[in-house]
């Protein structure tokens, strides 16, 4: 008996070694490491220059030279794909970034603090919720005006509601447990439970929810570009391809195929990965 | 009952008046004068006073905020700029034609969504559960204006049975205002298929663990009947509350799947006021979608205590 307490696995090993045995989860994450790969290394990849236009190739169907055909000015579409993956997973991370930055300390506050702390925070975080996702979006990225990084920053506050409530939850759950009871009884500072002791613990829940954040910041991006809020041409990105391709569905519909399969792609991915995180990271869970 | 209303209704006012804060504070963030673009080309003064003067933009954010307000609880949401009609008339005029497409589109979610999730809970760990699981995968992974796209591509440009565009009012013309419906409706229930197909399938496989399911096998009935006499009808409770908070989602979609379509509803005004800057519309079509938003999960939150008798207290 005495044999097992030395082989005690640390709870971060054992989540790995979870993941690892979900094929859909390893697949996912093979995937999006591959994405991130593709999106460094763009300049390598990518066959031609993503904004070069050439009036001999335009709306050229796939061929060998260009395996995803030519878009409506004669710019590669492959390359336009492969660098639009810069403009689409930065989104995605840097906007789920704010969202958590925000969204973690805040929801710490409301759940530790308690009282008409948490009440005023709660209740911005209610009237934040009651407008829908991508209709404040939408509403704040054109106020700040078209561009790449508002488009981040307005999907990013957009997303900062979802990780007070959880962390707040998640706080509450935690906060009445022996071991920050114990924290308190050695004259540990506020500051030092909630960062050192409490933070560590409700990790997982955040970690699963910030890969399923991403998925939908990404399609969030997508959707602000392919209204004209986001990335500026010709600078490529997914959702952009799609909006000029809609115009040319009879002619041209490769246009449309591919930038929106790789959105398809990178979506599911972190969807997928969620899913196995979850799965992985919740004790409950045999 | 009474007392769980009360607190209830209490609670909902604050976030309410948070809400019309946050929408009219929005406009605060513009960068540069609203007379000025208000004024469109006009560029002289007396004209921007007048402006100033019409809609008190020399008095301060607070009062500002205090006659918006105003307005809005005698029922005035204010008028367009562009379209020199008043919000509450817009809203009156767009909403119906969102509501039909989000009507079907709950349908058709309610068609795919919950039997999908029956299957997958029954026969769970078998291919139904993985079919079942990929299908929701799919619905919440694909952008629902690519799968508009790929639509139109198929049954307007290839095949030619459905408009690509338009919209025609159901009391015109019924069937040609399905054909013009039919496939914004499916792209929108698509994504909300997923999302119910996974609560059913969580709610299913709760009740199906549950002793009166086992109570109710051990009498002797046959299985079909188990399933859906006795956890199916325990497991739709949550499931039909939770749609309630995807009425958000619907909203969300429809935006875009307005904008492919060209279908004149809610989604496509919100995104024509952005983009003209008609500021009145945006802050009012935002507020009117969050109150109902606010007043759908109320009656949800209500629905749920009345069908759950060990809830009332």
């Amino acid at each position: 008996m005495s044999l097992t307490i030395g082989l005690e696995e640390n709870p971060w090993a054992r989540a790995w070694r979870r993941l690892r045995r979900r094929k859909g989860a390893m697949v996912a994450l093979f995937v999006v490491v591959f994405l991130i790969a593709v999106a460094v290394f763009a300049p390598l990849v990518a066959p031609y220059d993503p904004t070069l236009t050439s009036f001999t190739q335009v709306r050229k169907p796939p061929t060998w030279a260009h395996w995803f055909g030519t878009d409506e000015v004669g710019r590669d579409v492959l390359s336009r794909v492969i660098w639009g993956a810069r403009a689409s997973l930065s989104a995605g991370l840097v906007s789920v970034g704010i969202a958590v930055g925000a969204g973690v300390p805040l929801g710490l506050l409301a759940g530790y603090a308690g009282g008409w702390v948490d009440t005023v925070l709660s209740r911005i975080v209610d009237a934040m919720l009651a407008i829908p996702f991508l209709i404040l979006a939408i509403t704040l990225s054109a106020f700040l005006g078209p561009s790449l990084s508002n488009a981040m920053i307005a999907i990013g506050v957009t997303a900062t509601p979802v990780f007070i409530r959880l962390t707040r939850g998640q706080t509450l759950g935690a906060k009445v447990e022996d071991y920050v009871e114990a924290a308190r009884a050695v004259g540990n500072p506020h500051w030092r439970i909630a960062l050192r002791h409490l933070l560590p613990n409700i990790v997982p829940p955040l970690l699963v929810q910030a890969s399923l954040a991403i998925a939908g910041a990404i399609i969030a991006e997508a959707a602000l570009s392919f209204l004209g809020l986001g990335q500026q041409p010709p600078a490529p990105s997914w959702g952009s391809m799609l909006n000029s391709a809609q115009r040319f569905l009879a002619q041209a519909p490769w246009m449309a195929f591919w930038p929106g399969f790789a959105i398809f792609f990178a979506v599911l991915s972190f969807n997928l990965l969620g899913d196995g995180l979850r799965d992985a990271l919740d004790p409950r869970h045999k | 009952m009474l007392v769980f209303l009360t607190r209830r209704l209490l609670q909902i006012i604050p976030t309410l008046i948070l809400v019309s804060m946050l929408i009219f504070g929005l406009q605060q963030l513009l960068p540069g004068d609203p007379a000025l673009i208000m004024a469109g080309e006009e560029r002289d003064p007396i004209v921007l006073q007048q402006i100033r003067e019409q809609y008190r933009l020399n008095e301060p954010i607070p009062v500002q905020y205090f006659y918006w307000m105003k307005g809005v609880l005698s029922g005035n949401l204010g008028e367009s700029m562009r379209l020199k009609s008043s919000v509450s008339s817009l809203v009156a005029e767009k909403l119906p034609v969102t509501l039909q497409l989000a009507g079907m589109a709950l349908l058709i979610a309610l068609c795919i969504g919950i039997p999908a999730g029956i299957v997958s809970a029954v026969k769970k760990e078998t291919w139904w559960d993985y079919g079942a699981n990929l299908f929701a995968l799919w619905g919440l992974s694909t952008p629902n204006f690519w799968l508009g796209i790929l639509l139109i591509f198929l049954f307007s440009v290839e095949l030619g049975w459905l408009p690509a565009s338009g919209y025609v009012r159901l009391g015109e013309d019924w069937k040609q205002s399905l054909a013009t419906t039919i496939m914004p409706a499916f792209v929108l229930g698509n994504a909300l298929a997923a999302v119910l197909m996974r609560h059913t399938r969580s709610a299913m496989l709760q009740a199906m663990g549950a002793d009166y399911v086992r109570t109710a096998r051990a009498k002797g009935l046959n299985e079909s009947r188990v399933v859906l006499k006795h956890a199916l009808r325990n497991a739709m409770t949550p499931v039909i509350t939770l749609l309630a908070l995807d009425f958000g989602t619907l909203l969300s979609g429809a935006v875009l799947t307005e904008q492919i379509f060209t279908i004149p509803g809610f989604g496509k005004l919100i995104v024509d006021s952005v983009f003209n800057r008609d500021y009145a519309v945006v802050q009012g079509v935002v507020l009117v979608t969050a109150t109902t938003y606010i007043s759908l999960n109320l009656l949800a939150d209500i629905a749920y205590v009345l069908v759950n008798p060990r809830l009332r207290g």
